[in-house]
């Protein structure tokens, strides 16, 4: 049995569901899975220009692990426009890193859940909150 | 909405405690109401999974507001998955009622 795989931290999901190429003439249906890990590859080493180390410590994976997601990465979107094939993004491997506050004038943490749209202190109503990571 | 506070004891003089999954009682606020209720903790004395089954009493209870000195990693990812917030304060030697005060404010 091989050994389990260990969940791959992203800190935001892709912002799409996919994307589907236009002007071709041939529809096809085929399309490649982009998973939400690879997405996050990409992000952190060619948009957040991280090198591998770095990135693969947010990741919480080694840095050959992240270098073997960043190339299946790469390899799946060259795919895509090689083979003018959908794109869509699958969950995979993640782990999605929920995101904490902290007050600025009580001190109290909190997170926020999705479906709150207030961004303000459950404590004290302090609109003074900044995003911090924590582990 | 239903918000729920970990307490040492049962009433609302006593301290806050700064455990989630074993802490002894647990607070009860309706934040409509201003009533609120003590609930023990069965899990108070468990050997393990006390943050899971904790977590699992406040989806029970329809709770939307968690506050308490810290949440194991079990914990943290339940109530995330249930869209529970989570609120950490860390000074102890505060009493149920004052916390309750500084939320009304």
């Amino acid at each position: 049995m091989p050994r389990r795989k260990r969940l791959r931290k992203v800190v935001a999901p892709p912002g799409f569901k996919g994307y589907k190429p236009y002007g071709n003439s041939k529809h096809k249906k085929q399309f490649v899975e982009l998973l939400y890990e690879e997405y996050e590859a990409i992000k952190l080493a060619d948009y957040d220009l991280l090198n591998h180390l770095e990135a693969s410590k947010l990741m919480g994976v080694s840095r050959p692990t992240f270098a073997r997601i960043y190339e299946s990465a790469r390899r799946k979107l060259a795919r895509a426009l090689v083979e003018t094939r959908e794109i869509r993004s699958i969950f995979g491997n993640a782990q999605l890193d929920g995101t904490w506050y902290l007050c600025g004038d009580c001190h109290a943490r909190f997170t926020i859940p999705v479906h709150m749209t207030d961004h303000v202190c459950p404590i004290c109503k302090s609109l003074e909150i900044e995003n911090i990571k924590t582990k | 909405m239903k918000t729920v506070i970990t307490s040492k004891g049962n009433n609302q003089k006593s301290l806050f405690d700064l455990r989630f999954g074993r802490a002894g009682w647990f607070c009860l606020i309706d934040n409509e109401t201003g009533a609120t209720s003590f609930i023990e903790n069965d899990q108070a004395e468990a050997t393990g999974g006390a943050g899971t089954k904790a977590a699992e009493k406040m989806v029970e209870l329809g709770v939307q507001k968690v506050i308490s000195g810290d949440f194991g990693p079990k914990a943290k990812d339940l109530l995330e998955k249930f869209n529970i917030q989570m609120v950490i304060i860390d000074d102890d030697n505060q009493t149920i009622k004052k916390i309750i005060s500084r939320l009304n404010n």
